[in-house]
């Protein structure tokens, strides 16, 4: 607890946060302000968010873990547990993500929209902080070149927030004779950043304008099993890579 | 105190440790000496448990080093270039490495008031120099009284002045029953601490021998002279 201490101090000091949680707050008070009714405000917010609380979380951490590295080395010598160092930047990271997440969107959501809606965006997005500061850990143990380690982690955000979407779509088309809205359903728990927008999208009334695959959807995610399957699904998104890198750590060489 | 049981060490095609078992006794002054990458670093960093070995042990105490953290409160370390976070001032390092020990009785300030550090407390450790980082490393090592001593080329890049000073405390504390375990190449510097010789080669423990018993069988009267008479030796 002592060494999350001095990592809550250290993160504080850096002023990127700050602006993080003010340009949050930015997008979300203008997309409010500009669009007349709340459900289009929400619908902007969704598409700003999901590209851009993923992409900060995932690089802002990658390259402060690889900043960490004497930090780490001066605390291993010292009697401390392994463990402990890697949790404690975990924690204060994520953290520190999800306050500035619940500070700059999650404020003006709670003012402006009704309160489950706020309640499933303010959650999605909270995890999906954690979960994308969770994949820069996994990508900044397993190279120990900053360089390849910040490439890694863009190429993932680059997956999740774009390819992965694209390659629904193609699957989506080429099968579009048969009937694969369940699969494809499925395969959406297969990107959290999906996960997320599937779950607000949900929340909206907008799931009635996408025809049948809305329906279907709505069927599968709506339903409050669905609900908490999804948030499930989300959590593992948080635990594994998290986990993954803990038993990399523990074992790297410094 | 400190056992090293067979351990070995690779890295990929590299063994940087292979089969090494030592016994190090306390009270003494131990020089471990061999070329540059004969694996004394790696050593002791797994001593450390900076570095996991693949295979073996070490016992600490009578008791194994492995997912265990609590021995390394005993042990007190000077890395070979000290590695600090950039953005912190020497006054923060210090403090956060007191504040993360915990420790309860008094602290020994004696080398940070010898090489003047309270002037510098503000300094980022991104400013310092080379010398005055490894001045750092010398004051934490010392600072909690600590039973074990591993300096890893001490004197590299301080001043003949901070050197002396650091010397003499190193006696002081071999002298107090401390174990002290020494890596340099300055041969000559160390001829007056040093009780045993551990010399390695290609990440073998060679011989771990007294003093006088390498000076008799080399027939030298320094270490310096003995060890180069050995590399030598090897070399034809």
């Amino acid at each position: 607890m002592r060494i999350l201490k001095y990592v809550a101090v250290d993160i504080l000091k850096n002023k990127i946060v700050i602006a993080y949680t003010i340009m949050l707050a930015l997008f979300t008070w203008s997309a409010f302000s500009l669009e007349d009714n709340a459900a289009k405000g929400v619908l902007t917010i969704l598409n700003i968010i999901l590209l851009t609380v993923p992409l900060v979380s995932v690089l802002f951490s990658t390259i402060y873990v690889y900043n960490s590295n004497e930090f780490i080395e001066l605390l291993v010598s010292n009697p401390v547990k392994r463990g402990m160092i890697w949790k404690a930047l975990f924690t204060g990271l994520s953290a520190s993500m999800v306050i500035a997440y619940l500070i700059g969107t999650g404020i003006p959501l709670l003012i402006f929209v009704n309160f489950k809606t706020a309640l499933v965006m303010i959650l999605s997005g909270a995890l999906l902080s954690a979960i994308f500061v969770s994949i820069a850990f996994l990508s900044s143990i397993l190279t120990r070149d900053k360089a390849k380690g910040i490439g890694l982690s863009i190429l993932l955000w680059l997956y999740f927030a774009l390819l992965f979407d694209g390659l629904v779509l193609f699957l989506f088309f080429q099968f579009s004779e048969y009937p694969i809205e369940k699969p494809v359903a499925i395969l959406s728990a297969l990107s959290p950043i999906d996960l997320c927008r599937i779950l607000v999208l949900m929340q909206l009334d907008v799931s009635a304008m996408m025809g049948y695959t809305g329906a279907i959807f709505k069927n599968i995610f709506g339903s409050s099993w669905g609900l908490l399957l999804s948030f499930a699904l989300l959590l593992m998104w948080l635990i594994i890579p998290f986990c993954f890198s803990l038993r990399m750590f523990k074992k790297k060489d410094l | 105190m400190i056992e090293i049981q067979n351990i070995t060490k690779r890295f990929g095609k590299l063994t940087a440790l292979d089969r090494v078992n030592l016994r190090l006794q306390k009270g003494e002054c131990i020089a471990l000496i061999g070329p540059n990458g004969c694996g004394k670093t790696t050593l002791i960093k797994s001593i450390l448990g900076m570095v996991i070995p693949d295979s073996g042990d070490i016992i600490f105490n009578g008791k194994s080093i492995k997912n265990d953290n609590a021995y390394r409160r005993y042990i007190g370390y000077m890395p070979q270039i000290g590695r600090y976070p950039e953005n912190m001032n020497v006054g923060q390092v210090l403090d956060m490495v007191k504040g993360i020990r915990n420790h309860q009785t008094a602290l020994d300030y004696t080398l940070y008031n010898l090489f003047a550090l309270d002037s510098m407390r503000h300094k980022k450790m991104r400013t310092l120099s080379g010398g005055t980082t490894q001045k750092v490393s010398a004051v934490l090592a010392f600072m909690f009284g600590p039973q074990v001593l591993i300096l890893d080329e001490p004197t590299a890049g301080l001043d003949p002045i901070a050197a002396e000073m650091l010397k003499e405390k190193i006696i002081a504390a071999k002298n107090a029953g401390c174990l002290v375990l020494i890596t340099s190449h300055l041969l000559s510097e160390l001829e007056d601490i040093v009780s045993q010789v551990i010399f390695m080669q290609e990440g073998k423990s060679v011989f771990h021998k007294n003093v006088q018993q390498l000076k008799l069988d080399t027939d030298k009267e320094t270490i310096s002279k003995a060890i180069v008479y050995l590399l030598k030796m090897q070399a034809s």
